[in-house]
């Protein structure tokens, strides 16, 4: 049973309920138990949260949490206090584990290890072929009773669009996700980062747009034909975004997310970073990701994407490596970054230049997401009354440099090191629970 | 305290004019003699030698030019770097006379190296050598076979030889400490 | 050697120092990107004195005895390789090489591992080739010896660049205004990576020729952007040929096609070989080089791979005297 805490005077933002107010937050026993005016409660931890913003605990329906079989690159333990100290009180985690999610058990140590490691609400994603092989549908309607929150391939996209179709149509009949990936892996073999100009400087392999966009239209053509939830995650080309638009102006069933580095970094991010001893030249391997960075015009496409609802989530693909995997030649470098601890302060860079609105930018992290995932998970991300007392105490006006070696995740690995962020996260509440708390945030009583 | 001018013009041709006979005594004639000058300054100093003993002797004795950074003691050490330079001798020095020209002769550093540097050109009869200016110092057991001119110098004393060829002036000055001017060579 | 006795004239050319060695600012040598005109030229300068050395009958310095410099090839290389090593030889530094590709690789060490190895050895410089671009930028910088690319993948190979530059400058004197043309694989070429940048320090028209499967798709969004406004692409060879000084097919390997790169050696020995006929429509007398090795039949015909217009010798002489000029600069002294 958690202590009851008394929030006082916070700026509270829930873009679920267009609440936008300043107020008191009551929890008691897990729950929301009242939002007001001058709520008077005595014998109660207090948080003075003058100054701050509190708004529900951002959703994140794409993360790697790497364990079962990479407990080197992190952990349920590690990785969901990464998450918590990024704001995120839920996160799905992606099954390219080793073994992968693939089953029913496989699911169910997720579930196990989540509730007893974590501090934080994980969801597994289970995957949608055995093995992501790409060859046979795993067991998903059983997957699915066990709590897996949708199915994807993550990493591996399902080349075979006859497996691809038939999965879907079993989504389509539990009501579930198909999160896809949207890569054509003939077209992006050996490719290392976007297939531009920076490519061409390094003497990389390019990994066109096309190789996203094309697979995103194969999807959209069999979501069509299926009727299934579709979520096309880290989308990264504004060729993608053209189709997923139109799209939904069908009215296909189709969502999309976006994530924080494809916003805000180009392709050029790998030549940044490192310049010393006279070095005209960078490879820096934490900016090497897939879907990779694109070009400015991609980002433009992006943020136009999310002002007007056609991506409508952001999610980390928070992908922690050890120092070996990256500290290497760039073309053996694993592909990923480590996103939960900058997610926050990196989008509000897209705030503090006038690029999206706060709410915008807090609908997308908070009641969006979880309305894709779907309420059945007891996820709403929002503050009403009952609901979980899952909520992200925000200072906009903090300015810190990120400090990869300070991360709570076990992957260091990120393009954002030693640069300057405005905007952080002051406490993360997780059923009423500190998951994470800076530590110049006091509570009294 | 200014530049003093040790020796001008003149001078230096009438030192040049002393060794030059002493070159062809020394070695019976100038037949089987040829001149090598250590860069940068020694080697208009050998073709001026070579000029003189041309028409003396009516004997066109070759000369060559050597670049001796590639042997010096210090490339591997922290001091600079210098610029190498193409050394070109086109002739075999093998059982010949050969007379190393330098300008100054100082710790007897660049010799060394001049030597080394002809060991590797052939086996020669014989070298010696020739400088205008030897201002003592020696850090190496080495002599000079015909000098110009002996100037016995403090050690923070700099002399310096302004050929016209690379110079547009021929004449040999010495300055003391702080009072500006180039480095000096050796 | 040389034993005619002539006698330099009085008022004759010598040529003395006209480039500052404070000019020289580099701790490694990773492409030439970073390379001024004056840099390039005082290699060039550092270049001809060795060359001379090289025709001695005794090829040796002693300039840098004690300094050792290790060869670390992570792929296959007989030319370059024994090219550095002789270099570094008759310069008289101690040569160590690493055989890369059986030894540490194979047994799972990182790259970065195996040259702080290297490092902890007590190494002055190491000479490095690697299949993967920017190896040699990830060991410059995880590490305080001194490295020497000796080829990255499909990014750079600066000293193959300096010695195409350096055999031509023999022939051609100033190569401002000269037009060279490349022919060939672009895409997986880094002797076309290096020249791109060599050709620019020089004020040298450059032009890359090749189908466009052989072109990397960003090429000309990095042209635009890296203002290398020396550069033409064309595909045609017939064309790109017209009025060129020196032409350098690059050698096509043989998995191209096997990859679907190209329809077929047939086709490609037609549109693209270095023919007798195509090289009379490039200036009369051009200049023909070639990286090495050679597909003798395929991106070169034999007549013009032992023409009287072919360096392609040279270009390996001249290597050596190039590579011994980078290891003088970077080995010998200190920099600050």
């Amino acid at each position: 049973m958690s202590p009851d805490l008394l929030i006082k005077n916070a700026h509270i933002i829930d873009p679920g309920q267009d609440i936008d107010t300043t107020g008191d937050i009551l929890v008691s026993q897990g729950k929301i138990k009242s939002i007001g005016k001058d709520v008077k409660e005595t014998g109660i931890p207090i948080i003075d949260a003058s100054g701050l913003i509190a708004c529900p605990g951002f959703v994140d329906v794409h993360c790697h949490l790497r364990e079962p079989g990479f407990e080197a690159k992190e952990t349920i333990e590690s990785g969901t206090a990464a998450a918590a100290h990024g704001g995120f009180t839920t996160v799905c985690c992606m099954p390219n584990t080793n073994p992968p999610l693939d089953n029913l058990a496989s699911i169910d140590y997720v579930n196990n290890t989540a509730a007893r490691k974590g501090v934080i609400r994980v969801l597994p994603v289970g995957c949608i072929t055995k093995g992501r092989a790409g060859k046979e549908m795993t067991e998903m309607m059983e997957m699915a009773n066990a709590g897996c929150v949708g199915f994807s391939d993550d990493g591996s996209p399902v080349t075979n669009s006859r497996v691809m179709s038939l999965a879907m149509e079993y989504a389509a009949s539990l009501n579930t996700l198909i999160i896809d990936h949207c890569e054509d892996t003939e077209l992006s073999r050996d490719g290392q980062i976007n297939d531009g100009w920076v490519a061409a400087r390094l003497g990389l392999k390019g990994i066109p747009a096309a190789a996203e966009e094309s697979m995103v239209a194969r999807d959209i053509a069999l979501a069509r034909m299926t009727g299934t939830r579709l979520h096309i995650t880290h989308v990264s080309t504004a060729g993608s975004v053209e189709l997923i638009r139109n799209a939904k102006k069908e009215g296909i069933h189709i969502t999309a997310d976006a994530t924080p580095h494809h916003l805000t970094l180009t392709e050029e991010a790998v030549l940044k970073n490192i310049a010393k001893n006279g070095i005209s030249l960078a490879y820096d391997t934490n900016a090497k990701v897939n879907p990779p960075l694109r070009s400015q015009s991609d980002i433009e496409a992006l943020i136009r994407a999310l002002n007007d609802g056609t991506i409508d989530a952001i999610a980390t693909d928070h992908a922690p490596h050890s120092t070996e995997d990256k500290l290497c030649e760039l073309d053996t470098a694993a592909f990923g970054i480590s996103g939960f601890e900058t997610a926050f302060g990196v989008l509000m860079t897209l705030v503090n230049t006038g690029k999206i609105q706060l709410t915008t930018l807090l609908a997308c992290l908070t009641h969006k997401p979880a309305g894709i995932i779907g309420e059945k998970y007891g996820v709403t991300a929002t503050l009403r009354e009952s609901s979980s007392a899952d909520i992200v105490l925000l200072d906009l006006n903090k300015i810190w440099k990120v400090n990869a070696r300070s991360f709570y995740s076990k992957g260091k690995n990120t393009p954002f090191n030693g640069i300057d962020l405005k905007g952080s996260v002051a406490a993360t509440i997780f059923q009423g629970n500190f998951a994470y708390r800076d530590s110049m945030l006091e509570v009294t009583g | 305290m200014p530049e003093k001018v040790l020796l001008n013009s003149a001078d230096i041709e009438r030192a040049l004019v002393r060794v030059a006979h002493e070159i062809v005594e020394r070695n019976k004639g100038a037949s089987n003699v040829v001149f090598v000058g250590i860069k940068t300054r020694g080697v208009p100093l050998a073709q001026r030698l070579a000029k003189i003993i041309l028409d003396m002797e009516k004997v066109d004795a070759p000369v060559g030019s050597l670049d001796i950074t590639l042997y010096r003691d210090d490339v591997s050490s922290l001091s600079f770097k210098h610029v190498v330079q193409q050394s070109n001798v086109p002739f075999d020095i093998s059982n010949r006379h050969v007379i190393l020209v330098d300008d100054v002769f100082y710790t007897g550093r660049s010799i060394r190296a001049a030597l080394d540097a002809l060991m590797d050109l052939g086996r020669a009869e014989t070298i010696q050598l020739a400088v205008l200016i030897d201002r003592g110092h020696r850090e190496l057991p080495i002599r000079a076979d015909f000098v110009g001119k002996n100037i016995p110098t403090a050690r923070n004393e700099e002399i310096k030889v302004y050929i016209s060829e690379v110079d547009d002036v021929d004449k040999v000055t010495v300055m003391k400490p702080g009072d500006g001017g180039g480095d000096e060579r050796e | 050697m040389n034993v005619n006795e002539t006698k330099l004239s009085v008022s004759g050319h010598e040529s003395f120092p006209s480039l500052s060695i404070e000019l020289w600012q580099h701790r490694h040598v990773l492409d030439l990107d970073d390379f001024s005109c004056d840099e390039v030229n005082l290699v060039f300068e550092i270049a001809d004195a060795m060359s001379e050395v090289i025709s001695r009958d005794v090829k040796k310095v002693p300039t840098l005895r004690g300094k050792t410099i290790a060869t670390m090839f992570f792929e296959p290389s007989t030319r370059t390789r024994s090219s550095f090593e002789l270099a570094a030889k008759y310069l008289s530094a101690d040569t160590v090489s690493l055989d890369s590709i059986k030894s540490s690789v194979a047994k799972g060490e990182s790259l970065i591992d195996s040259l702080r190895t290297l490092q902890a050895l007590g190494v002055d410089t190491i000479v490095m080739r690697h299949p993967c671009s920017g190896a040699p930028y990830i060991a410059a910088q995880n590490l305080e010896t001194s490295i020497i690319n000796a080829g990255d993948g499909c990014h750079a190979h600066p000293s193959q660049g300096l010695l195409d530059m350096y055999t031509l400058r023999r022939h051609l004197g100033d190569l401002n205004g000269r037009k060279v043309v490349i022919v060939g694989d672009i895409t997986h070429s880094r002797v076309a990576g290096s020249n791109i940048w060599a050709t620019k320090a020089l004020g040298v028209k450059l032009t890359l020729c090749a189908p466009p499967t052989l072109l990397p798709h960003g090429l000309h969004a990095m042209l635009k952007k890296c203002s290398l406004d020396h550069v033409t692409v064309e595909h045609d060879l017939d064309v790109a040929i017209r009025d060129a000084d020196a032409v350098m097919p690059l050698r096509l390997q043989k998995e191209r096609q096997q990859s679907g790169l190209i329809s077929s050696i047939r086709e490609y020995i037609q549109l693209y070989q270095l023919t007798p006929q195509r090289l009379s429509l490039a200036k009369p007398g051009a200049i023909v080089m070639h990286p090495g090795p050679m597909n003798e039949g395929i991106e070169i015909s034999h007549e013009v791979a032992y023409s009287s217009q072919s360096l392609i010798e040279e270009q390996v002489t001249n290597g050596v005297a190039v590579r011994m000029a980078l290891l003088y600069l970077i080995t010998g002294g200190k920099i600050r």
